[in-house]
């Protein structure tokens, strides 16, 4: 033991290993109340760390060329050992990453977690979540079958909306002069390189800005308030060991149901791979219906109910812009909606609702009945955040309670 | 340290420049990665004309043709479409064709074509660039009753008469382009080439 102890304290004058460990690990007192939505955050930190391995993984068997993408996705399904394995673990763990930030994101909402002093903690994931997307989009382009192509086409001809520069935009962006494998080319170089960089300096920040000021907890209580004479929060609980162990038990049941779908049901009925991406990118032939994968649906069902180009456009842009300013929009001198007003908690469900409500809407044709409920759905969208300024700041709160209540 | 004898106004101003200058440095550097993305020699290159031959589309039939990676749709209307291309201008956004980018000089009269009856016509919808489908039949559509011919969009619904003018209602703006084309022959159509003397 001594021969350790001298050689961690050898280390430790050099790299303080164990004063980062104690800070973010031993000594980071979490609350004692965290519940079921809190297992999330560490699901979205094992997706990240499942899409980077397998995507790794992947790059030694995939060729980013229009001539070659298609088939040496094929070729990885098909020929290299447990290749569909990998390919599946990552395909698939899209729609499960996108799943699990969704559920930590409504974490968020319903426990105030973005509200003073964790506005910087919500932007940093909204960043996050922005990043994200392109990531996922690119990532949708590069097997080359007709929904990349296609999807590509149509979200790329999003820019081509903003006046003057617009078209040259376009032109820059692909490269060329239609969709090509030039494209194709940029877009794996983005993906596999300068996003995931992006992703991960942008996760190191969310975290040291969550530990500086501590985790929230469903009762939206500070639990710096109460501590005992050692100066330990006395509602809190050292992360490891009691929340590393608590999270492995998640961890399994999570893994449980990832491997399932994997192995059961890894295309989710055209859900997590769409049929018409079985198909080679075939630039004169625009499939039947385009939808983008699931995670997208709402954001385009907004993009959609404008019946003009530009303003489609900025309604989307503002749908996911809004989100960024949600913190100050908050005007509640509670956190958690235990203790906000009865007119908050049905808000937010109901905001919930819709969301999945367009997001379904987004993966279906627009037209008739689906296009109404577009319509009303999108008003729902802005209206939650319209009105919560003056609701969370009107309505009459409860007492928050001193300490947790377990 | 001490800070006498420090002169904080020189030091401001020499911080202040070597920020611009470094600034100025860092845009310079920025010039050959942005400029990489534009498109390469050899994407430029790719344009060149497509050549088709017209005299075997029958009336109310339509063929495909690439141009720089582009369907280009070439259709034969028949004398009944073209007459209800002169019925339709109230629903359209742009029956007078007055955007200049969207056809050549030559294509600016009602039928957007050269000869009444052969349309040359980008399938590009200019809402999100996906390819709209033919539906060139005078019959109620589930889309629109009053149909007479014309494409629509399956992307996003965006709809267009059979010269390419889209319908009021539409995500689209702007009417479908139509490409620069002139004929070699009665019957050869060369896409990408400019009708001359016009």
């Amino acid at each position: 033991m001594n021969k350790l102890q001298a050689f961690m304290g050898w280390i430790d004058h050099r790299l303080p290993v164990t004063a980062t460990f104690e800070k973010h690990m031993s000594k980071y007192y979490a609350p004692k109340n965290l519940n079921f939505w809190y297992f999330f955050g560490v699901f979205s930190f094992l997706m990240l760390a499942n899409q980077i391995l397998t995507g790794v993984w992947l790059t030694m068997s995939f060729t980013p060329s229009a001539e070659q993408a298609f088939a040496s996705v094929e070729y990885i399904m098909r020929d290299v050992e447990l290749g569909w394995l990998i390919r599946y673990m990552h395909s698939t763990g899209a729609s499960f990453f996108f799943l699990v930030v969704y559920m930590h994101m409504f974490r968020g909402l319903m426990y105030g977690s973005y509200q003073k002093p964790r506005e910087l903690i919500w932007i940093f994931g909204m960043f996050i979540y922005l990043m994200l997307m392109a990531e996922a989009f690119m990532g949708y382009v590069l097997p080359w079958g007709q929904m990349s192509y296609w999807g590509a086409q149509v979200i790329i001809s999003l820019f081509g909306a903003i006046p003057v520069v617009g078209d040259d935009l376009v032109t820059w962006i692909k490269g060329d002069f239609l969709i090509s494998g030039i494209t194709l080319n940029r877009f794996f170089a983005l993906h596999v390189i300068a996003l995931p960089l992006v992703i991960v300096a942008l996760v190191f920040m969310h975290i040291v800005a969550l530990h500086e000021v501590g985790s929230n907890n469903p009762d939206g209580v500070d639990i710096k308030k109460y501590k005992d004479e050692e100066g330990r929060p006395l509602d809190g609980i050292p992360f490891h060991p009691y929340y590393t162990v608590h999270d492995l038990v998640g961890i399994v049941v999570f893994l449980f149901v990832f491997c399932f779908v994997i192995f059961f049901w890894p295309e989710g009925n055209g859900y997590f791979l769409e049929h018409a991406n079985f198909e080679q990118a075939n630039g004169l032939k625009t499939p039947e219906h385009i939808a983008p994968v699931w995670y997208f649906g709402a954001f385009y069902t907004i993009l959609r109910v404008v019946p003009d180009k530009l303003g489609g456009v900025i309604l989307m842009g503002a749908a996911i812009a809004i989100l960024f300013v949600l913190p100050w929009l908050d005007r509640s001198p509670v956190k958690s909606w235990r203790y906000k007003g009865w007119i908050s908690r049905i808000n937010l469900v109901v905001f919930g609702l819709f969301f999945i409500l367009l997001t379904w809407l987004g993966t279906q044709p627009a037209s008739g009945i689906y296009k109404t409920l577009g319509m009303i759905g999108t008003v729902v969208y802005f209206g939650w955040f319209i009105t919560l300024p003056f609701i969370s700041a009107k309505e009459k709160t409860k007492p928050v309670p001193e300490r947790v209540t377990g | 340290m001490s800070n006498d004898g420090v002169n904080t106004g020189r030091r401001r101003f020499l911080i202040a420049t070597t920020a611009v200058g470094g600034g100025i440095g860092a845009v310079g550097v920025a010039v050959p990665f942005v400029k990489s993305w534009n498109p390469s020699e050899k994407a430029k290159a790719a344009g060149a004309p497509a050549k088709a031959d017209v005299s075997k589309i029958e009336p109310g039939a339509m063929i495909v043709v690439e141009w720089r990676g582009k369907p280009v749709y070439l259709f034969r209307r028949t004398e009944e479409t073209i007459g209800l291309l002169e019925t339709n201008s109230d629903d359209l956004k742009d029956p007078e064709n007055t955007d200049e980018g969207q056809q050549p000089s030559y294509a600016k009269n009602t039928q957007r074509s050269l000869k009444p009856e052969i349309a040359v016509i980008e399938g590009v919808c200019t809402h999100l660039g996906c390819a709209p489908k033919y539906f060139p039949e005078v019959e109620p559509q589930p889309f629109q009753e009053n149909w007479i011919g014309g494409f629509f969009c399956p992307c996003h619904g965006s709809r267009f008469d059979l010269a390419g003018r889209v319908y009021k209602g539409s995500p689209a703006g702007k009417n479908l382009k139509v490409p620069p084309y002139s004929y070699v022959d009665e019957n050869t159509v060369i896409i990408g080439v400019d009708e001359e003397n016009s």
